[in-house]
């Protein structure tokens, strides 16, 4: 065994847990890519007594982010999602996974309501069907229902920038 | 003080009794499938071993769908469909996770390869002494 073989087999090694330990482990591919978004048929949090079905947004490209009031990184990447519902691309829905009304009105007020509708979730078993379990979570639905994108965790202007936005345009050309 | 921690803990241990009381039967097969499926907030804790709030739904909802009826089988593929084969411990063998099971075993071959070598080298050197050396040494040590 020669010692460039040891300095070799070294080397291998910490490229291999250089690489594995720089990834993130809470980045779990999801199996909902390509499938159709899960049904829902929610209150809306602002009017408790209207509801708002996952049928009604068929016929448009659309953003659902996944957010709570109790969630620290949504505060983080508020902004970010207030910018890109501001950019009057695409439809921004919010859906307030497992929290209390009063909490969430009042988190929205304080932060502001870039949503065009907010769907209350309070038992989060619509979260268990979009696979929720690190909130925020941000998907890109198409025209056709299907879910094209994941985020777990809170959206970055950078990953706006390079992987949703272009996506989102892209999805609108394609009618 | 010490009364009112002690029902405080009571009053948290009452509702697991009282549901394992419901139906034992159905409680082991819930517990014994939640074992087997990873919580995905903590990451390194089964379904079972987890107190996440998301863990107490999964759980809940493993009750809910067997008590209907459903299968083992039916809840892993439930859950298999919203958070991916990751919440498997025990995940099957596909060709994304081909390295997953094969890469100890080619490990293990690769380390025997290298032992095995490395043990027939060193039985080299230790040939045969010449007749000359061999009389030195005899002498030596005389």
């Amino acid at each position: 065994m020669s010692k460039a073989w040891v300095v070799a087999g070294f080397i291998a090694l910490v490229v291999l847990l250089g690489v594995g330990l720089g990834l993130d482990p809470r980045e779990v591919p999801s199996p909902l890519i390509g499938k159709p978004a899960p049904a829902f048929d929610l209150p809306l949090l602002h009017a408790p007594d209207k509801t708002l079905e996952r049928k009604q947004m068929l016929g448009k490209v659309w953003v659902l982010n996944v957010w709570a009031s109790w969630c620290p990184p949504c505060l983080e990447e508020h902004p970010v999602v207030t910018a890109l519902a501001k950019s009057g691309l695409v439809p921004v829905v919010g859906l307030n996974y497992k929290d209390a009304r009063d909490d969430a009105l009042a988190w929205l007020r304080r932060n502001g309501d870039p949503f065009e509708f907010s769907v209350f979730d309070a038992t989060g078993r619509i979260g268990i069907d979009y696979g929720v379990y690190g909130v925020p979570e941000t998907y890109v639905i198409d025209r056709r229902g299907v879910i094209r994108y994941k985020r777990i965790g809170p959206l970055t202007p950078a990953i706006t920038r390079d992987r949703v936005q272009p996506l989102l345009k892209e999805l609108i050309r394609e009618s | 003080m010490r009364a009112r921690r002690l029902l405080l803990v009571l009053a948290c241990l009452a509702p697991l009794a009282l549901r394992a009381a419901e139906d034992p039967a159905l409680e082991k097969r819930v517990s014994s499938l939640a074992h087997e499926l990873r919580c995905l907030v903590c990451q390194n804790q089964s379904l079972a071993e987890s107190n996440a709030s998301l863990a107490v739904d999964l759980r809940n909802q493993i009750r809910e769908q067997l008590k209907d009826g459903k299968s083992e089988q039916d809840v892993i593929d439930f859950m298999v469909a919203r958070y991916g084969d990751f919440v498997l411990y025990r995940p099957p063998l596909k060709l994304t996770t081909l390295a997953l099971w094969t890469g100890p075993f080619l490990l293990l071959a690769l380390g025997v390869f290298v032992l095995v070598r490395r043990i027939a080298r060193r039985r080299v050197p230790e040939a045969a002494l010449s007749d000359a050396e061999r009389a030195r040494a005899a002498q030596l040590l005389e």
